[in-house]
């Protein structure tokens, strides 16, 4: 089985939001964004824009009609600011115009007099000054402080951990038409379509019911697209009502990259205790998370580093502190993994921190550790059907782990000038939105009477292969061929309330919600077949597009079935609900069930360090991964693949640098590097277990799309060891990405620049 | 004058400007929107569409960016876009091995893979070999699918096409069903398109106060990343236009390339080649296959940026520019072209006809090196180029260049003066490091550290001597020594 969309991708006949041919009086917007990180306004001239050839309006905030704050979970932003600006790229402004080129050019005759203030991109220096959002948090079990003192070595340290872009090759953007009786249709790259409409709602100042928005698919999306799309579609409804026409708005790239919010960084120490032999005892750590200008998705963020911290590993005895840092940035927001990571990235710290500090490799220390069947994590949750030891071991011996180790000792003892690293990277993953309330779908499934299935969920297609796997899904559900089934447009009119196509969970919640709409429809088809047959329906099954009694076909087919059914006034539509049972996480006590289960997985990275240049290659990244038994697994490989490409990308050459005033310097596609073709590895083995039925997920699969990025994790720690092997005495930093500059510089920590000085 | 040229299977007429985007044109004007937009700066490849040059009674065709491409360029031009691919009833071989392996998730790239693809697949130079495949799409993103798949896509492709290969590479792949039958007709239809008169370009400076000169374009490489929105608006003249400019060839002892040699010539070329032994190899470093295709030496000057690679390379060979103002010509040593940021020895109403420098003796020792912090498709955080004549052991000649750690590109005229006359020991090249470092000035930026750049420095000039002289010295040598 295929990508559903394949064919139609290959072909460039897919269309996306802007592909659909524009009505003929669509008006084009961009917008305005502050010039400064952080400051008061004094004044905002848009005069001169608005005279501007072809420019149809200028909007600032006093033409938002409703309320103009909103935000997922605190509503703290502006759609357009008023009084101050927080951030460079923060909207002032959408310049309406007849055609893009219009719109730009009236945009660089706005002028913003604001009052400069120093901005703030430290959040330590935030979290002193008590500038945090929300409350900090703790999750602990056991006792920290009294086991430090039985731990044969104690180490402490500390990482600061890089964002991220996201760089959807599509850019964010947006369609409103403007509908009768104050009615509004969006289209929108969003993967939160109830995020949008509720926006909306809001700043429009009407009924949720009233907005109706409509996402055929996304051109990428990992997280940027859950909650920093609204912004653009909003604007666009805003735009709508203001001149009655349809509004587009496209970002380009440096907007997109400007205006909107990253992967967090983060600032986190760590304290790890250990005994003689490796066995953790406890750990502590503490997680600094840069959360930019407003809240956004920063505090579920931060709780899922919280859920992280440990990783793979069982420690008696934990304390993790974290907190949402206020900074002078774009709001940060979701990106595939979501916290996770870089609660991930600092407990691998420690542990090679430690394992140095010891003699051990630090995959002595990792396989110790590691959780079993039946451990009690940290919040609560005991590990249940815990595939991670399985994997541990199977990539051990199906990859040769001693041979990793082999290879790099006698190569690096032949070679001067180029090294070699590797490293292991168990991750374990928790599925399920920490927060309990989203782990809701709805789905709406169709049978028409020439037998063709429409499915419509609440879950965005972004090329995850949701589309796919639901077509299997109501296909295998049904008994049916999947050509019958045709996956809709997400549309909030059709499916109501959704929760964003995001925390892996999308698959498992809105299969599961078609599972239950398609079993209501084919419990009332075998009745009518049992009518027919004179048969009891519960002998009766449908297979193979036909009714089959206890076993063997019958001379029903679904075309008859499906007429007889719609002659005799039964339903052939259903609405199918699902919520995840069992899920129990008391935010009060940081303790409970808060995931419906875990993916677990073990990747093996081994690098080739130039010495020289600073420069590495990624020679190879094997992976043993648990997959239950996966709906398509084709569609499941490549979010293992894609997963971890951006992980390797996050953790070597993805640079985000801003200057002392807050504009991001790498802003673009020429300064801000993706992996490419050539950085990828040739030998990139993916591996599953054998495949088993995982009881909580659709048809028997486990949720894919965010574990595997963690396993990049594993180069940056590969390159360490690198340059250790030529420099042994450089001291372990944990600073991410490990750019060839990094890395160079680590090659040859006595370098220190010669002549003049120079300029910095 | 309207542009005229083939859209896929269509004839168009065009009255827009000249200076007007190519992508915008084929998604807007023409709603063909398979053609995507990424990035509007040549680095994503979501718009990348073949670009067809009647050569006789065949085609070739390139690769090339759209969004990077004016539209008066595709006068009697044939553009294909992904639609223009598409066969009446199947997928193509290449479209249907990225449906098969996968390798295409949420889309968006696709269509710029499936044209980078088909056109390694139409290229008679290449074969399909793996390599190619990378360098086939090494100029396009994806940021879904890790990319194995779609390497595993080139494998299948040429599994499933090589075989029928002949070096008429349209004729066998229309026959083979991989393309679609019209492409055999595009000879043809091209040479009906008259060829419209040269559009003179401006020779002599405006007279103040009125109209500013006309812009030139040469492949758009860096004009549309640097002024795009405003190029639509403005009076150009198409360079490619002009007759001439566009070849290599050697007279008197010299090299004479024409100033509109684009990158991909420049490094494909036999000839320099032979001067270069690894040029080939410098270029994969410089760009991505479509921005090859248009980049010209020519632009590479004119930007005057510091990292320019092309430069680097130009300023050891002792290039020399001539300039062209109506009749007139004036040569100008490369080396002493440059006279701060961005600013240069050209005067209003002249036009850089061409690059030349002296073949250098045989056995002349060349070598270049560039780090930026990816290693394809990125600015040269730090680049240097090395060139060097030897006679008994001893260097007679040598000349180093050195870009990113200075306003402009360097040429390094003390370091290349200490080196004449020594012998390439582990002191010289110490001695060579530190005047090199006298002569350089980095400063901070998105690319690296001033530190970082001066630690580069260093590193690549010994990455010079030791590429040059592998049985002499070895990198560990030089640690002991310093
Ligand atoms: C994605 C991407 C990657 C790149 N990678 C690299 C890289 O790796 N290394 C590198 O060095 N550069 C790189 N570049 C920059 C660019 O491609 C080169 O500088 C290229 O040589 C510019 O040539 P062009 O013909 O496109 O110039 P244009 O943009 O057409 O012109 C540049 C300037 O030169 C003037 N000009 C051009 N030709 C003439 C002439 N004959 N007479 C008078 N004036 C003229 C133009 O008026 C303009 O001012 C990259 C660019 C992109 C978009
Ligand atoms: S749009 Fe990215 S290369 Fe043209
Ligand atoms: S498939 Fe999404 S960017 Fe390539």
């Amino acid at each position: 089985m295929k990508h559903l969309d394949a064919p139609l991708h290959v072909q460039g006949l897919s269309q996306f939001t802007d592909d659909v041919r524009p009505p003929r009086d669509m008006v084009h917007g961009v917008v305005f964004g502050s010039p400064v990180a952080r400051g008061v306004i004094r004044a905002l001239h848009v005069e001169e824009a608005t005279a501007s050839p072809g420019v149809v309006a200028v909007l600032t905030a006093e033409h938002i009609p409703g309320n103009p704050l909103f935000g997922p979970i605190i509503q703290d932003e502006r759609l357009l600011a008023q009084d101050e600006v927080a951030y460079v790229g923060q909207p002032l402004a959408i310049v309406l115009a007849e055609t893009r080129a219009d719109a730009v050019r009236a945009r660089a005759l706005i002028t913003a007099h604001i009052d400069e203030q120093e901005p703030q991109f430290d959040p330590r220096a935030a979290y002193d000054r008590g500038d945090i959002i929300g409350k900090p948090v703790a999750f602990a079990m056991g006792d920290v402080d009294g086991v430090w003192a039985q731990c044969a070595h104690v180490v402490e340290g500390s990482c600061s951990i890089g964002g991220q872009e996201h760089v959807p090759l599509e850019t964010n953007r947006a369609r409103a038409f403007p509908k009768e009786d104050g009615q509004m249709l969006i289209w929108s790259s969003t993967q939160s379509p109830y995020a949008v409409q509720r926006a909306a709602a809001k700043i429009l100042g009407v009924p949720e019911n009233k907005v109706e928005v409509d996402v055929k698919r996304l051109g990428g999306g990992f997280g940027g697209k859950e909650d920093q799309a609204t912004h653009w579609a909003v604007m666009a409804a805003v735009a709508a009502r203001h001149t009655a026409r349809p509004i587009e708005i496209v970002l380009h790239r440096e907007e997109d990259i400007r205006m909107t919010g990253k992967r967090h960084p983060y600032e986190s120490d760590f304290k790890i205790g250990l005994d003689d032999d490796g066995l953790i005892l406890a750990f502590e750590a503490k997680h600094f998370q840069n959360a930019g200008a407003f809240a956004d998705l920063s505090m579920p963020v931060l709780e899922r580093t919280l859920f992280h911290s440990t990783n793979a590993y069982f420690i008696p005895n934990v304390r993790v502190h974290a907190a949402c840092c206020r900074t002078n940035l774009a709001p940060n927001t979701a990106f595939r993994g979501f916290g996770g990571p870089q609660g991930m990235f600092v407990i691998e710290a420690a542990i090679a921190k430690a394992a140095d500090a010891m003699g051990l490799a630090p995959d002595q220390i990792q396989a110790k550790n590691l959780l079993r069947d039946g451990d009690e994590l940290y919040y609560g949750q005991k590990t249940e059907r815990c595939m991670m030891r399985r994997t541990w071991d199977e990539a051990a011996e199906a990859f040769d782990l001693e041979s990793f180790r082999k290879r790099a000792h006698d190569f690096n003892a032949a070679n001067f000038g180029v090294k070699k690293g590797f490293a292991v990277m168990p991750v374990c993953f928790g599925i399920s939105f920490t927060k309990s309330f989203l782990n809701q779908a709805g789905a709406l499934v169709h049978v028409y009477t020439d037998g063709s299935v429409s499915v419509t969920s609440g879950g965005i297609e972004m090329g995850q292969g949701l589309s796919t796997n639901l077509q299997a899904i109501a296909a295998r559900t049904f008994g049916i061929d999947p050509a019958r089934v045709k996956v809709e447009a997400t549309n909030t009119t059709r499916v109501s309330n959704m929760s964003p196509s995001a925390a892996s969970a999308t698959t498992d919640l809105n299969g599961n919600a078609v599972i239950q709409a398609v079993r209501e429809i084919r419990a009332g088809l075998l009745r009518v077949a049992g009518e027919l047959l004179g048969a009891a329906p519960d002998s009766l099954t449908i297979a193979h597009d036909r009714v089959a009694r206890d076993g063997k076909s019958t001379e029903i087919d679904w075309n008859r079935l499906v007429s007889e059914a719609y002659l005799r006034r039964r339903k052939l539509s259903a609405y199918g609900y699902y919520a995840t049972p069992n899920l129990s996480f008391d935010h009060a006590t940081n303790k409970g069930n808060a995931f419906a289960y875990h993916v677990y997985g073990t990747c093996i990275t081994e690098v080739s360090l130039d010495c020289l240049r600073g420069i590495y290659t990624i020679d190879s990244v094997k992976v043993v991964h648990d997959l239950g038994r996966p709906i398509n697994e084709l569609v499941d490989l490549g979010q293992v693949e894609g997963g971890l490409m951006q992980g390797l990308g996050w953790m070597t050459m993805e640079d985000l640098v801003w200057d002392e005033k807050g504009r991001y310097t790498s802003g673009s596609l020429s300064t801000y590097k993706a992996p490419d073709v050539y950085f990828a590895p040739d030998d990139l083995d993916v591996r599953f277990l054998p495949f088993w039925e995982n009881e909580p997920g659709p048809l028997g699969a486990k949720a894919v799309g965010e574990p595997p990025l963690m396993y990049g994790i594993g180069v940056y720690f590969a390159l360490q060891s690198a340059i250790r092997a030529f420099a042994p005495d450089t001291a372990l930093v944990f600073k991410t990405p490990m750019t060839p500059e990094r890395a160079l510089l680590a090659l040859h920590p006595d370098w220190s620049p010669s002549p003049s000085a120079d300029r910095s | 004058m309207p542009t005229v040229f083939y859209l896929n299977d269509s004839l168009v007429r065009a009255a827009a400007s000249p200076g007007v985007l190519a992508l915008d044109y084929i998604r807007h004007e023409c709603s063909l929107t398979g053609t995507k937009e990424g990035c509007k700066e040549g680095d994503c490849g979501a718009c990348t569409v073949l670009m067809g040059e009647r050569e006789g009674d065949t085609v070739r065709y390139q690769p090339v960016t759209s969004c990077t491409l004016p539209l008066g360029e595709l006068h009697g031009r044939h553009v294909v876009t992904v639609e223009g691919l598409n066969l009446p009833d199947a997928l193509s071989p290449v479209q249907s091995a990225i449906v098969d392996e996968g390798a295409t998730q949420c889309g968006y790239c696709t269509p710029g893979f499936v044209v980078s693809l088909t056109a390694l697949l139409l290229d008679a130079t290449k074969t399909l070999s793996d390599d190619n495949v990378k360098y086939a799409i090494g100029g396009n993103l994806c940021r879904c699918t890790g990319y194995r798949s779609l390497k595993a896509a080139g494998a299948r492709i040429r599994e499933g096409v090589e075989s029928k290969l002949t070096p008429d590479r349209v004729a066998s792949l229309v026959n083979a069903g991989a393309i679609p039958a019209y492409f055999a007709t595009m000879a043809r239809k091209l040479a009906a398109i008259e060829s419209p008169a040269s559009p003179a370009p401006a020779r002599t400076p405006a007279p103040s106060g009125t109209a500013p000169p006309p812009l030139l374009l040469a492949g758009g490489t860096d004009l549309y990343i640097q002024r795009g929105d405003r190029i639509p608006d403005q009076d150009v003249v198409i360079l490619n236009r002009l007759p001439g400019m566009r070849t290599i060839e050697e007279r008197d002892g010299r090299i004479h390339a024409g100033a509109l040699v684009t990158f991909e010539q420049f490094m494909q070329s036999a000839q320099l080649r032979k001067i270069m032994p690894a040029l080939h190899d410098y270029g994969l470093l410089m760009a991505s296959w479509p921005i090859r295709n248009r980049a010209t030496l020519s632009g590479n000057i004119l930007n005057a940026s510091p990292i320019a690679d092309m430069v680097s390379l130009l300023l050891v060979l002792d290039s020399e520019l001539t300039f062209r103002s109506g009749s007139a010509k004036r040569s100008v040593p490369l080396r002493s072209f440059y006279t701060g940021y961005k600013t240069y020895d050209m005067r209003p109403g002249e036009i850089l006809e061409a690059v030349s420098f002296p073949v250098p003796a045989p056995g002349t020792l060349f070598h270049w090196e560039k780090v930026s912090k990816r290693r394809t498709l990125d600015i040269a955080t730090v680049n240097t180029g090395i060139r060097m004549r030897m006679n008994g052991g001893v260097i007679e000649d040598a000349a180093v260049s050195l870009g990113g750690v200075a306003p402009v590109p360097l040429y390094l005229e003390e370091t290349s003066r200490f080196l004449t006359g020594r012998e390439p020991s582990v002191e010289t090249v110490l001695a060579a490091i530190d005047r090199a470092q006298a002569e350089c000035a980095p400063i901070s930026d998105v690319r690296g550290s001033a530190g970082y750049k001066r630690l580069l420095v260093r590193q690549l000039i010994l990455a010079h001597f030791l590429t040059l002289f592998p049985e002499e010295l070895t990198m560990e040598r030089f640690y002991e020594a310093s």
